[in-house]
């Protein structure tokens, strides 16, 4: 599969952000993933697709280690970030979640303003020295997450009282405010109205442009619409790899043409 | 059904059942519906009942001991009685024991009576001083050697009149009841109306019940609920002091940071046999570790406080734990997402939502500990105290103290009719602190209740 990775024509320029190699996940006694290699490149849209239960979640949540929240959850093989094991006894994760931002399935805004939402990462990061460079980052990250022109009379209104899009718009901007270098998304659009999924379609778009971004789809169109890289996974296994045409139109494995047709899943 | 199913274009094979009747499936579940309804109301009912008795029981007993007989007369100290020597040295000033302030007090009372023109005949010197409660003498003293230069001058003086006045006032003593008691004769409630029609008896509000000490069976009409009270707010302090800080910490230990396995279960399954285990072992607990193994004084709210701390940390940490088991996982996972460390995470998103449950559990807690007897009783709070702890931290804590809870068991064990209407009088100070506690537990949770 690793010999897909690299055959994207105008992709050769851009670097590998995060190798994983022989990726191997147990819940106790749950084998969940097994032996997956995936390489997301570095500005650039990789979609997860695949039916419930196959692991691109789960996959999702090794690349900033948020499955260490889980106690019976183990993770072997390798996850390189920029030539660095990300599982290295070394590596505290809390300074790993900084540069490997996240966005969940629901929008979770903390029950806070939406001032202090965006802030917050900036806060605790020490990314700031004063009022006036936290503003900016707020403004900034406001503005790449497409809520500025909303909100901007409002900071001070709390996150919970905006409209679901709204919400999750606002979640982006949270995780992009600590400027990471990589944003994943777990299924971020499933909680949303179409209009709302548009927009933060756009704004991945348009997010590729400055981070690698790792989104995990339940919906095939929107694979299509806004990745360059598509993984297909199933049971645990990744079976497929490669540019995002590829999949959706020459598929070489069986069972992904048997799921991106509706056969299975 | 006739019509509608000769009607419908229903398969022949199922019957058409009109959905204007009932069958009998339908009727059953109504019925058993209707009768679990009724079993609710009834229950409901019943209970509210039982608390409205009890509540009109308590304050039938309790409200006249908010009140309180006094006479008002105006008494000369006089200078060759409390002062022989005349030079109002402090040492000789209180060699004049109580039975000298007591005769003082008789003889004024009596001239005061000749000069107001209120005879009663056939009354007994002994009668008239015994109109004022025993607890005067003591109560003038205490003026004198505070104030020396009162000596000589003509004061007036309002004293409590006896608990057989009191009660004669409030209907509870009456001529029939006073002719087989000898604590009482009928000269002296004869005595009792002239005074009140002439305006020297009158009952008021009883501000020395709420701060006055306890007092002795022979003046039952000037103990109150100070050194309780002080007692009890003392340990309820201490209690705060010692469970919140404990019990968050335990409970945040337990529900973030603890791994999950045999051991955490073991003290888990523990905590909530903690909260079962009856109060008087803590008692004794409290009674061999604290007092003496540890030396710690016998009666001391210090001493109450631990005692109490202990049953009450198993009901903090499991309310704190709930409250923080309901904040929401997706929290967790957003400050976790944007890099806070699991401290972050906890003391800037987590404690802060939990904040109201974690309050209110607080509070009822506190507020069932307010109301703990027994471990009290062990650890010798039941104690007869007449003097005032000291400040709480001029360490009044060691002080012996008693206890609301525990004021209201030795007066209701105590004979005069008086000590039994203080005992519902005490039961209603201590149902108004819970009162009290538990409009503030709800206060809070408003305060401090965030949506997400």
């Amino acid at each position: 599969m690793n010999d897909m990775t690299h055959k994207g024509l105008g992709l050769a320029t851009q670097t590998a952000k995060i190798s994983a190699s022989g990726v191997q996940v147990h819940y106790g006694t749950n084998h969940a993933l097994k032996d997956v290699d995936v390489t997301i490149l570095d500005r650039t849209v990789t979609a997860f697709i695949g039916p419930s239960g196959c692991g691109k979640s789960t996959f999702l949540r090794c690349l900033n280690r948020m499955n260490d929240t889980v106690a019976s959850c183990r993770v072997s093989g390798q996850i390189l970030l920029e030539g660095e094991d990300i599982y290295d006894r070394r590596v505290d994760p809390v300074q790993l979640r900084a540069k490997v931002g996240m966005v969940f399935q629901k929008p979770n805004p903390f029950p806070k303003s939406i001032y202090d939402n965006v802030a917050y990462g900036p806060k605790i990061h020490g990314m700031t020295r004063n009022k006036a460079e936290l503003d900016a980052i707020v403004e900034a990250s406001l503005r790449k997450a497409a809520l500025w022109g909303e909100v901007k009379d409002r900071l001070d209104a709390t996150g919970t009282g905006l409209s679901g899009g709204q919400q999750q718009r606002l979640c982006i901007a949270r995780a992009i405010a600590t400027s990471p270098e990589v944003l994943l998304m777990d299924e971020p659009c499933s909680a949303l109205d179409p209009i709302a999924t548009a927009q933060v379609e756009e704004l991945i778009d348009e997010l590729r442009h400055q981070f690698s971004v790792v989104i995990v789809t339940h919906s095939m169109q929107q694979a299509a619409r806004v990745s360059q890289k598509t993984a297909f996974f199933h049971l645990g296994n990744l079976v497929e790899f490669g540019e995002t045409g590829d999949i959706f139109t020459n598929p070489k494995d069986p069972r992904t043409e048997a799921y991106i047709t509706g056969r299975i899943g | 059904m006739t019509d509608i199913s000769a009607a419908g274009a229903v398969p022949a094979t199922k019957p058409k059942n009109s959905l204007f009747v009932q069958d009998d499936l339908t009727r059953r579940r109504n019925a058993a519906e209707t009768r679990f309804k009724y079993y609710g109301i009834v229950a409901i009912v019943l209970s509210l009942s039982v608390l409205a008795v009890m509540l009109f029981t308590i304050f039938r007993d309790g409200t006249s001991a908010f009140r309180q007989a006094s006479v008002a007369f105006p008494i000369t100290l006089e200078a060759e009685i409390l002062d022989p020597k005349g030079a109002r040295d402090p040492a000789d000033l209180a060699k004049v024991t109580t039975i000298g302030y007591g005769n003082l007090i008789g003889q004024q009372f009596a001239n005061f009576l000749i000069a107001e023109g209120i005879a009663v005949e056939g009354i007994s010197d002994k009668d008239i001083s015994g109109m004022i409660s025993r607890d005067a003498p003591g109560r003038l003293r205490d003026m004198v050697l505070a104030d020396p230069s009162l000596i000589g001058q003509t004061i007036d003086f309002n004293a409590y009149a006896t608990g057989r006045i009191d009660g004669y006032m409030k209907g509870r003593v009456t001529l029939e009841t006073a002719e087989l008691d000898r604590n009482v004769s009928l000269e002296q409630l004869q005595l009792a109306d002239k005074l009140i029609a002439a305006g020297i008896l009158t009952s008021g509000f009883n501000t020395g019940f709420l701060t006055n000490p306890d007092a002795s069976d022979q003046r039952p009409e000037s103990a109150g609920l100070g050194v309780a009270i002080i007692g009890s707010l003392y340990m309820m302090m201490l209690v705060l002091i010692f469970t919140l800080p404990v019990g968050v910490a335990a409970s945040i230990y337990l529900e973030e940071f603890a791994p999950k396995n045999r051991l955490t279960d073991l003290i888990e399954v523990n905590i909530s046999n903690l909260a079962a285990v009856p109060s008087i072992v803590f008692g004794i607990l409290g009674l061999a570790i604290f007092i003496n193994f540890a030396g710690l004084p016998q009666s001391s709210s210090l001493v109450g406080a631990l005692v109490i701390s202990l049953m009450t940390l198993p009901t903090i940490i499991i309310a704190t734990r709930a409250a923080i088991r309901a904040v929401p996982p997706s929290i967790r996972d957003a400050a976790l997402g944007v890099g806070a460390s699991k401290m972050q995470t906890v003391f800037h998103h987590v404690l802060p939502l939990a904040m109201p449950g974690i309050l209110t559990g607080t509070i009822l807690g506190l507020a069932s500990a307010l109301g703990e007897t027994a471990p009290l009783l062990l650890i010798g709070m039941v104690a007869f105290v007449t003097n005032y702890p000291s400040g709480p931290f001029d360490g009044g804590v060691l002080d012996p103290a008693t206890a609301l809870p525990v004021q209201v068991y030795s007066w209701a064990s105590r004979s005069d009719p008086a000590f039994i209407e203080r005992s519902s009088g005490a039961i209603i100070v201590l149902l108004a602190f819970l009162v009290i506690m538990n409009v503030a537990a709800i206060l809070l949770r408003r305060r401090f209740e965030r949506r997400w």
